[in-house]
């Protein structure tokens, strides 16, 4: 039945053999796997053979996948600029061989505390790094990405508000993260409206109505722009919205002013620039903080520390009656799954960096944007449509369409940045340029011909 | 500074201490290239009110200290390859170990999600492979990626039910029927989408309550979420009643796919009434569970469906082969993840079905309800076994017996760990009182299952010889049993330098 090409799959990953099968069949008491499955109805059950592709061996298998991924430009050394929520950092080597050792990456998740202290500590220390990051007194195990987080704290001002009503969110939230609000918002009684930005890049705010459920505004917003978060915070604080903080990019926290600091209700944003990498846009490390006020209205899960029954410290999930798998119906949201995996290495890449490395990752990415903006400057045609602070980021406007000009660099074995256009027509020839300490000055260099290129 | 006692008077290692409690002023666990561009002083570009002081009570640790402290911690966990690992509804099968070595190729793990088509071709090709993959297994039309985990396919699937009604100008549908053995995450999924959960109750069988179903399907009704097998380890096998029933009264079934590992390439949802299936990569195709995600949570549907898939879908231009991202999707219900879903992790299931091949494929749900068969046949003697028929890929027994010394079904689970053995779940579903819901998946050999049945029974042994010893387990983990209660009350959600007095 099984040819020889196929029996290797089922042989590598499945223990029993066939004599095993047999014998075990005898013990149940049945004469073969037809019998085994008949509570599958006749009517019912699936007789052939799945239409699939053939069967690989190991072998076989990693030359595909190395085939497949060698399509992709960054295998042959493709430079590029993107960042716009997915950025390009140095993973230090020891955290990606720590997260693949199999106590972290194959266990569940830990609610058998007792022999899940690793998972639960590191998750522990996560949520201390990041309320230390963010000011803020809580932070929960993280969440699915830095999109469904922000929708998730629209939902918990909802409920902290107990009312619908109007979410104004800032023209530099990143696209992206408002149509996954829009998408989880769909139905409910809550309505969003756009904050334009002024010439700097920053976001007005208005006089806020009382009919205003929550402020959102990004920091680094999504063009690259450094907000006056004290002057947001001061503005929206005096109304009863509440104020959400979102970050993309959360380097740039190292050397700005705490969303705690400034009044935030809650901070909810991504980590993937902590300890991951790119991986076309997935797995990413979503999180919510919040004050402690506020904890029970918290989605997702919560560590927390306790003593065992010899008194010793220990850590386990805790206040689970907001969760689905306790409260169903009335749960604060239906999430369940977290990127605790990813989470573990953004855990262990800040642990890593520590006091003083945060503060140097963030002055170099400083430092190359800013070499790069300067540098940029100096091409014909290139403008800058904001003239507001930036950290890694910034937006350039170019005398063709982005797009093209994209393309153009592209050739040359460049990706200079993305255009804008995608998101917003009126933005066409905007293109949002990422520069990290991942690139040289010679890589800048590169940028900035191929761009003065595509530009004449 | 002052730390916490980590040994005890023999000087065996009980406790790692917190990150933040190692380490030493000046300390750096990473390098950075010499800086080749001027210095920029944030303080001169920002303003100085703009920007914060170094972040107090982070750590400053060597590499060394970073790869000593999390190596430890790990230590103190179970994981898969740590020993049977039999937690029911989670399918914890092996992860092969080529899965982390192809997704780690530059070509993957450097791509970006706004890279132009033409340069990740590869990228986007494997997606449109998968696609086909999971609508082959399952029967369904197509298949969306983007969702991150099974919860959000969840929602990403009831959406486009809700979607479906409302372009049919049926908004009066309300109500979701969900059986009492569900998920979680079934309830609080309808409840998010604004639907009013209805429980339907089990027979005295454990599948649906046939008659149950009748009485409250209707013109209101928007769908029924089920789940098959079911969480009580049965096949729910009267789907064509169901179908006949849900689809009868203009309402749509979805399934959640929590337990496909047990019907691959035996049934298909597609084949059997199904409208919408979420597939939890995680369980079925043996992606890491990581200590709790990232999960992968991919939805099938059928053809009338298809229009409401979250966007962008990705489509190969028939003319060139190539693969593309189709943005232009006016009626989908939108996007639930900021790009195209876990991408890493669909590498990894790919690799798995190329790995299995449809024989392969066919095997792991043999294997794996042969496996639960026949831990059910050797303990169901010791065990209360509610259901007494042959079960899928888990089997449920419950504490009838045990109670009886006054010993739980989480005292067994704690125990178990004595033994050596991950436990399993418990007090899931809740239509069994007491619940020990066990999946040994098809990743176990027969000497290990042996080992495992002689464990359960020498507990069960133990559960009236000896029931104190139960109750106090577990005695050999590197934590006794947790406060919990204490957690709650008080709850301690960071460190905060202060507590290190203590």
């Amino acid at each position: 039945m099984s040819t020889t090409n196929d029996s290797h799959g089922p042989g590598s990953y499945q223990p029993l053999g066939p004599d095993d099968r047999r014998e075990m069949l005898d013990v149940i008491g049945v004469e073969s796997f037809d019998d085994l499955f008949s509570a599958i109805p006749e009517g019912l059950r699936y007789s052939g053979e799945l239409p699939v592709e053939e069967a690989l061996s190991e072998p076989e298998l990693i030359r595909h996948l190395d085939e497949l991924a060698a399509r992709n430009g960054p295998a042959s050394g493709m430079l590029s600029f993107l960042g716009a929520g997915c950025f390009p950092h140095f993973v230090p080597t020891h955290v990606d061989a720590l997260i693949q050792r199999q106590e972290f990456m194959t266990a569940y998740t830990p609610y058998q505390a007792e022999i899940s202290q690793g998972t639960l500590q590191a998750i522990f220390e996560f949520q201390t790094l990041v309320t230390m990051l963010t000011g803020m007194e809580v932070c929960n195990a993280s969440m699915y990405d830095g999109a469904s987080a922000v929708a998730e704290a629209v939902l918990m001002a909802r409920r902290l508000m107990r009312r619908g009503g109007r979410v104004l969110w800032s023209e530099g939230l990143h696209p992206a993260y408002r149509e996954v609000a829009e998408t989880y918002a769909r139905y409910l009684d809550v309505e969003f409206e756009l904050l334009p930005v002024d010439a700097s890049g920053r976001t007005m705010i208005p006089v806020l109505d009382d009919d205003v459920i929550a402020v959102i505004v990004q920091q680094p917003n999504f063009f690259g722009v450094i907000e006056d978060l004290r002057a947001v915070g001061a503005a929206v604080t005096e109304a009863p919205a509440k104020f959400i903080v979102a970050v993309t990019e959360p380097v740039a926290w190292a050397l700005t002013v705490p969303a705690g600091e400034v009044g935030a209700d809650i901070v909810a944003g991504e980590l993937q620039s902590f300890g991951n990498g790119q991986n076309y846009g997935g797995p990413l490390v979503g999180f919510m903080a919040t004050r402690m006020e506020y904890v029970r209205n918290l989605p997702g899960r919560l560590a927390g520390q306790t003593v065992d029954a010899e008194g010793r410290r220990g850590f386990v999930l805790t206040l689970a009656t907001r969760e689905q798998h306790i409260r169903r119906a009335k749960a604060t949201s239906n999430i369940c799954t977290n990127t605790a995996l990813c989470a573990l290495a953004t855990c262990i890449h800040m642990s890593s960096l520590g006091r003083t490395g945060i503060r140097e990752l963030a002055l170099q990415n400083l430092a190359k944007a800013t070499y790069a903006r300067e540098r940029l400057a100096e091409v014909d045609g290139i403008e800058f449509p904001f003239d507001g602070p930036h950290f890694n980021e910034f937006v350039v406007r170019l005398p063709i369409e982005a797009g093209d000009a994209v393309d153009q660099c592209v050739t040359n074995g460049v990706v200079p940045g993305v255009a804008l256009g995608r998101f917003d027509a009126a933005r066409e020839h905007e293109l949002l340029v990422c520069v990290t300490e991942t690139h040289s000055r010679d890589d800048i260099g590169r940028l900035v011909e191929g761009l003065a290129e595509a530009c004449t | 500074m002052s730390r916490p006692k980590m040994r005890d008077d023999q000087g065996q290692l009980k406790q790692e201490m917190l990150i933040f409690e190692r380490g030493g002023s000046g300390r750096v666990g990473c390098t950075f290239p010499r800086l080749d561009v001027p210095e920029v002083d944030p303080a001169a570009a920002w303003g100085a009110e703009a920007v914060r002081d170094e972040i107090v009570g982070f750590p400053e640790v060597s590499e060394v200290d970073v790869v000593r402290h999390f190596t430890r911690i790990s230590q103190h966990n179970f994981g898969i390859e740590s020993g049977l690992f039999p937690l029911g509804s989670c399918t914890m099968k092996y992860n092969p170990k080529v899965h982390e070595r192809v997704v780690r190729s530059p070509g993957f793990a450097g791509a970006h999600p706004y890279m132009p088509a033409s340069i990740v071709q590869g990228a986007l090709g494997l997606m449109r492979r998968l696609e086909s993959a999971l609508a082959a297994v399952t029967g369904m039309d197509r298949v969306t990626l983007q969702p991150a985990a099974g919860a959000q396919g969840e929602l990403a699937g009831v959406m486009m039910i809700a979607a479906y009604h409302g372009a049919r100008g049926d908004a009066q549908r309300r109500k979701v029927l969900i059986p009492d053995s569900a998920h979680g995450t079934n309830p609080a999924t309808a409840a998010f989408c604004g639907f009013d959960p209805v429980e339907i109750p089990s027979n005295s069988r454990g599948t649906i309550d046939i008659e149950a179903l009748r009485a409250e399907a209707d013109e209101t009704t928007a769908a029924l979420m089920l789940t098959n097998p079911n969480t009580l380890g049965l096949f729910e096998d009267q789907m064509e009643t169901i179908a006949e029933i849900i689809h009868g009264c203009g309402a749509q079934i979805y399934c959640d796919g929590a337990n496909l590992n047990a019907i691959l390439g035996k049934a298909r949802p597609g084949d059997i009434g199904i409208d919408v299936f979420h597939i939890n990569l995680h369980k079925t195709f043996t992606t890491p569970h990581g200590g709790g995600g990232p999960g992968g949570g991919p939805v099938g549907v059928r053809e009338h469906l298809v229009r409401f898939l979250p966007r962008p879908t990705v489509e190969t231009d028939a003319e060139t082969g190539a693969a593309y991202l189709d943005w232009d999707r006016p009626d989908s219900i939108g996007k639930v993840q900021g790009f195209y879903g876990n991408f890493g992790i669909m590498v990894r299931a790919y690799t798995y079905i190329r790995a299995l091949g449809a024989v392969g494929l066919r095997q792991v749900a043999e294997d794996a309800v042969l496996n639960a068969n026949y831990i059910q046949a050797h303990l169901k003697e010791h065990y209360h076994l509610p259901q007494d028929r042959l079960c899928m890929h888990e089997v449920i027994f419950s504490d009838k017996r045990q109670k009886e010394h006054d010993v739980t079904a989480m005292d067994v689970c704690k125990r178990l760990m004595d033994y050596g053995y991950h436990p399993p779940t418990v007090y899931f579903p809740l239509v069994v009182s007491g619940a020990l819901m066990i999946e040994p998946t098809e990743s176990v050999s027969r000497e290990d299952l042996d080992a495992f049945i002689t464990a359960m029974i020498a507990i069960a042994e133990e559960a009236k010889s000896d029931p104190e010893k139960v109750r106090g387990a577990p005695h050999s983990t590197f934590v006794a049993r947790l406060d919990e209660a204490r957690a709650a009350r008080k709850p301690i959600l960071r460190w905060v330098p202060e507590s290190s007095a203590d």
